[in-house]
């Protein structure tokens, strides 16, 4: 399986601002006012894409795209009108717990009659469901622990050793192969999926396209670092059991070896990485700057919210026997359209 | 491995409800004579004995509620 080095398609427009947004990354159009952005809805599909455009130039970029857009002052000031949108929803929509210790409790305690996304695909998901499953995610899992490498220029001392050697681990620890991005791309081939960075970002719901820019807002701004810190210690708590869930519904429905080992490595991975998080990186920056706390467990509860989101989307479709996806995978033309109507 | 003494003693965290964090990378033996390894830069190893991936700990010590 090779993974390609091109630099992902620009996918299609989903309203609006994300058609502005696209044009003006292909010259060919000026973009949205801000009136349009005030007018979005924070988590509808037309920002979120947006937001997902704007962000993926730091990572990988599009074909066709300048790579200096990154920089582009203009789309900057878009950007951050997109971002405050997000983030006061975001805020008025969490309950931030007063210590990071309740954040932390809150997640370490496993329900004994789960409802999540992975106990339903653990107890009775179908394969379809499953590939939806990892269609969905393939928009994090292709940059696995990437949008966490921007906290660590911003962190140091115990803080900083710490959230590096977590991100070693997650980047392979020196060996390409175990990359747990080229892991999560290995599970999409055993899955009959395609493992081409982005090839799925025309069909995933929004709800998935705000876990990914919930990331990528908290690491880009250092002045939301203690946010991202609560964030990875979120998705490091909770992966572990989830992924033995995910790795049992992987086995029972007989999906491929790579599918499985994806989720058994993240069950042994993440139990480590759960406690280096809260003992070393969590701790060690409260240490350095207690001031954080607050946003440490923003981070932890945000978390929450974009991930119930996504799990309330995902589960109601699935419960119906529709698809999740915005073109199901087996659609006859599951190449995405080009058209720009919404 | 060199045959020779580390340069300071290896460093194992324990806690009351948890895994013991040992620095990687670890051989460990079982009770059967067999040796399974990780190269992790830390290992969690299992101590409350449900881990259904033991000698590593799964989370499995976790409270249920």
């Amino acid at each position: 399986m090779a993974h390609d080095h091109a630099e992902p398609r620009l996918p299609a427009a989903r309203g609006p601002l994300s058609a502005a947004v696209q044009e003006y990354l292909l010259g060919a159009g000026p973009l949205p006012a801000p009136e349009q952005v005030t007018d979005a809805d924070p988590y509808g599909d037309d920002l979120q894409l947006a937001l997902y455009l704007c962000y993926e130039l730091h990572y990988r970029g599009f074909a066709g795209v300048p790579a200096d857009a990154e920089w582009d002052p203009d789309l900057l000031r878009v950007r951050a009108a997109l971002e405050e949108r997000f983030l006061a929803a975001l805020r008025a929509d969490t309950r931030v717990p007063d210590t990071v210790d309740e954040a932390v409790e809150a997640l370490l305690v496993e329900p004994v009659e789960g409802n999540g996304v992975s106990h339903f695909l653990r107890d009775e998901g179908e394969l379809w469901q499953l590939r939806e499953y990892a269609a969905q995610r393939s928009v994090y899992h292709l940059k696995e622990a990437d949008p966490h490498g921007w906290v660590l220029p911003r962190l140091w001392g115990r803080a900083k050793a710490a959230m590096a050697a977590v991100e070693f681990d997650e980047w392979g620890g020196g060996r390409a192969d175990r990359v747990h991005a080229r892991l999560f791309a290995d599970l999409m081939a055993d899955l009959d999926l395609d493992t081409g960075y982005g090839h799925y970002l025309d069909d995933v719901c929004a709800e998935a396209l705000a876990t990914v820019n919930l990331m990528s807002l908290f690491g880009l701004h250092r002045s939301l670092r203690g946010a991202l810190v609560g964030h990875f210690a979120s998705v490091e708590i909770t992966s572990s059991p989830g992924s033995r869930r995910l790795a049992e519904a992987l086995r029972r429905t007989g999906a491929g070896p790579a599918a499985v080992h994806f989720y058994d490595e993240h069950v042994e991975a993440d139990a480590v990485h759960e406690q280096v998080v809260r003992n070393e990186v969590i701790a060690g920056l409260l240490e350095a700057e207690p001031h954080l706390a607050a946003d440490v467990a923003f981070g932890i509860a945000a978390t929450d919210t974009v991930e119930d989101r996504l799990a309330t989307r995902l589960l109601a479709d699935w419960r119906a026997g529709r698809s999740s996806l915005r073109t199901p995978l087996d659609a006859p033309h599951h190449a995405p359209q080009t058209s720009h109507s919404f | 491995m060199p045959n020779v003494p580390s340069d300071r003693p290896r460093r194992i965290s324990v806690q009351r409800q948890g895994p013991v964090l040992v620095e990687g990378p670890v051989e460990i033996e079982l009770e059967d004579g067999t040796t399974v390894s990780s190269d992790r830069f830390r290992v969690a190893l299992c101590t409350c004995r449900r881990s259904r991936r033991y000698p590593w700990c799964d989370t499995s010590h976790r409270k249920r509620g």
